[in-house]
């Protein structure tokens, strides 16, 4: 379940380090997509699909776990447009952030994709499922290391009607596939008392037509285990427990950060939400100094209730204390 | 037939709006000028959902037009704009452009979107109406939506009468007496699939039979959407008083003024956009008093909650409300 590893340098330089303070709490934190920010250690943000060193060995991953499990791609039968729309919106924004290596072409009412780096290519007709076995969210998800979610609106909600999720920091898509978005974030303490999600909610139902914005989220995952849903618990929720009093805990500890985009689609009006997962080890990050002690500062502040949700009750104070040793 | 799509289609919100040149003026139906905008240097133009406005700088004026295309990036956008000597003078700058104009545009706003859903939709256009309907209607057969459309309008004066023929085939039903619409519609909404949502655009009185018809058939709330497309519907109101809780001013508000009206003629200055209660873009903050809302926007939490008034529309129930200003 490894996965092959992007050299450190360019994974710490990259890293969206996602604490601006030294506490952390829930906010509707979105900012317009494609602005960069500077890090202590280099930058990121400048684009919404981020390809990077793990690439071909991601796309593989994802592949092996939608084959072991195709719940992972779920989606209702009135989002078959918005499952269209996503492939032909992402496909140009790859193209185009990846010129020379990617390109979508039109011959008639036949779009045929090229992709160099992983030595690809296809043709479909857009709307036409005979045309794309699989679909339109499998071929998208075969190309870019996002996950994605698709959620419609309807009733004055939001629904996660569709997506792609193989990475997930402990859900499913499987089971959340058809909830409303309240209902989808049911689960996380202290936001709906603080109308956090409400609020979010909000703010993407009024998204318009190809505007763009993103947030970042966080929580600790044990080793470079990027398939950490539901389905796959019992292969790595003990390691939660032993990895306390590992020797290797600095190298086995991630930090696990999310950048999510949410794009309001053009043609379907359906929000699509992008979940980009970064994983750092505690031993790269603490080359970062700024980043060593602002990490322990936030593990050791948070409160019991949202370390417990983010499932970092065993093993936080041992982090903390090797962010804080040396 | 070869495009190569090399950029991303450019955002909605792209800073400054859309450039756009007049590509062609044709007449539509007598009043009614149908305008076809493009990039200067080609090139894709934003997609959108069926249902979307253009909102176009007219002057010193922006004025929301019915985009009547399917939604599809595509090079052109089409409006199609009944000239209307009473009214702002929106519709007069359209009926003067002329091909090489240069125009300026925000991005597509969607408020009036397909239900995903639905099992079956029901489109009503009357005269003019038939813009947003275009739109839903060409999105519906291109993918594979169960639909049907009622279109009503003056005889001889049927605006896009043969595209939506063809676009429609049998599932278009055009009338040129009222009295004929309303009993078709009347019999269409009482025997409709389970699941079917209705989507009316057109005068006053149409919306108010399709809504009245279906509320009395038991239809749910949720399943009848109508676009309004003027604001001269609305009543003119009781007189009132805009307290600026910064500034300390007072702005009286008279009827038949909107309060966005008002606040600008008293130098105060509101982002707005639509003026007809539907894009969101003049929304302020209400610190004490009681909005009455006459929007489309706010939800209706945020309707009963009172903390917020679109003031291109709505106005208040008592008689001085404060605003954040």
């Amino acid at each position: 379940m490894t996965t092959a590893l992007p050299g450190t340098a360019e994974r710490v330089a990259r890293f969206p380090f996602p604490f601006a303070a030294d506490t952390y709490r829930y906010s509707t934190n979105v900012e317009p997509a494609r602005r960069t920010v500077p890090t202590a250690a280099g930058s990121w943000g400048d684009r919404v699909l981020d390809v990077d060193a793990a690439y071909a060995a991601e796309l593989e991953l994802r592949r092996e776990v939608l084959q072991r499990d195709p719940t992972r791609c779920s989606q209702l039968p009135h989002m078959r447009v918005a499952a269209w729309d996503a492939l032909m919106t992402l496909l140009p924004e790859l193209a185009a952030t990846y010129p020379g290596a990617m390109s979508l072409q039109q011959r008639g009412d036949r779009w045929l994709w090229r992709n160099d780096l992983i030595g690809s290519s296809t043709s479909f007709v857009p709307g036409d499922e005979d045309s794309l076995p699989g679909g339109p969210l499998r071929l998208l998800g075969s190309q870019i290391q996002e996950d994605v979610v698709l959620l419609d609106q309807r009733e004055g909600s939001l629904w996660a009607d569709a997506g792609l999720v193989t990475f997930a920091a402990d859900w499913s898509m499987g089971f959340d596939v058809g909830m409303r978005f309240l209902e989808v974030h049911g689960p996380v303490p202290r936001v709906h008392e603080a109308g956090v999600v409400q609020r979010a909610e909000q703010f993407l139902m009024r998204l318009q037509p190809g505007e763009q914005y993103r947030r970042t989220n966080w929580t600790m995952t044990v080793d470079r285990r990027l398939d950490s849903s539901t389905e796959t618990y019992p292969e790595w929720g003990r390691d939660r427990r032993l990895v306390v009093d590992d020797p290797a805990l600095p190298d086995r500890l991630h930090l696990r950060v999310e950048v999510q985009h949410l794009l309001r689609l053009g043609v379907s009006n359906a929000v699509c939400f992008l979940i980009r997962t970064y994983l750092l080890p505690l031993r790269e990050l603490a080359t970062v100094p700024e980043w060593r002690r602002r990490f322990a500062a936030v593990l050791a502040e948070l409160p019991d209730d949202m370390a417990d949700y983010k499932g970092l009750t065993l093993y936080r104070g041992a982090a903390v204390d090797w962010l804080t040793a040396g | 037939m070869t495009a190569v799509l090399s950029a991303p289609p450019a955002a909605a919100t792209e800073e400054g709006g859309l450039l756009l040149t007049v590509a062609g003026v044709e007449e539509a139906a007598p009043g009614i000028r149908t305008v076809t905008l493009r990039r200067p240097g080609g090139g894709l133009l934003p997609a959108y959902p069926p249902g979307s406005h253009l909102v176009l700088s007219c002057g010193d004026r922006r004025n929301a037009y019915s985009l009547t295309g399917d939604g599809m990036a595509a090079p052109e956008y089409r409006i199609s704009v009944l000239l209307c000597p009473d009214g702002d003078g929106g519709s007069a700058f359209v009926h003067a452009l002329q091909v090489g104009d240069a125009v300026v545009a925000a991005g597509p706003r969607s408020a009036f979107a397909p239900v995903s859903t639905a099992r079956h939709h029901l489109l009503v256009a009357g005269g003019i109406g038939v813009t947003p309907m275009l739109s839903h209607a060409r999105a519906a057969a291109r993918w594979g939506r169960s639909f049907e459309l009622f279109y009503g309008h003056r005889p001889g004066a049927g605006a896009h009468r043969a595209e939506l023929a063809d676009v429609c085939g049998p599932r278009l039903r055009a009338f040129e007496q009222a009295a004929g619409l309303l009993d078709a519609l009347g019999a269409a909404l009482a025997d409709q699939p389970m699941g079917t949502h209705v989507y009316v655009c057109g005068p006053a009185p149409l919306m108010a039979f399709v809504e009245e018809t279906a509320a009395g058939l038991g239809w749910p709330g949720d399943r009848v959407h109508a676009e309004r497309f003027s604001a001269a519907d609305l009543d003119p109101g009781e007189p009132f008083v805009a307290r600026l809780a910064r500034s300390g001013g007072r702005v009286p508000v008279p009827a038949g003024v909107s309060l966005l009206a008002a606040l600008e003629a008293a130098g105060v200055a509101v982002p707005s956009m639509c003026r007809q209660g539907v894009c969101g873009e003049c929304r302020l903050t209400v610190t004490a008093g009681r909005p009455l809302h006459r929007d489309l926007y706010l939800s209706p939490p945020e309707h009963a909650s009172g903390d917020a008034v679109m003031c291109c529309v709505s106005r208040s129930l008592d008689d001085e409300l404060e605003l954040d200003l």
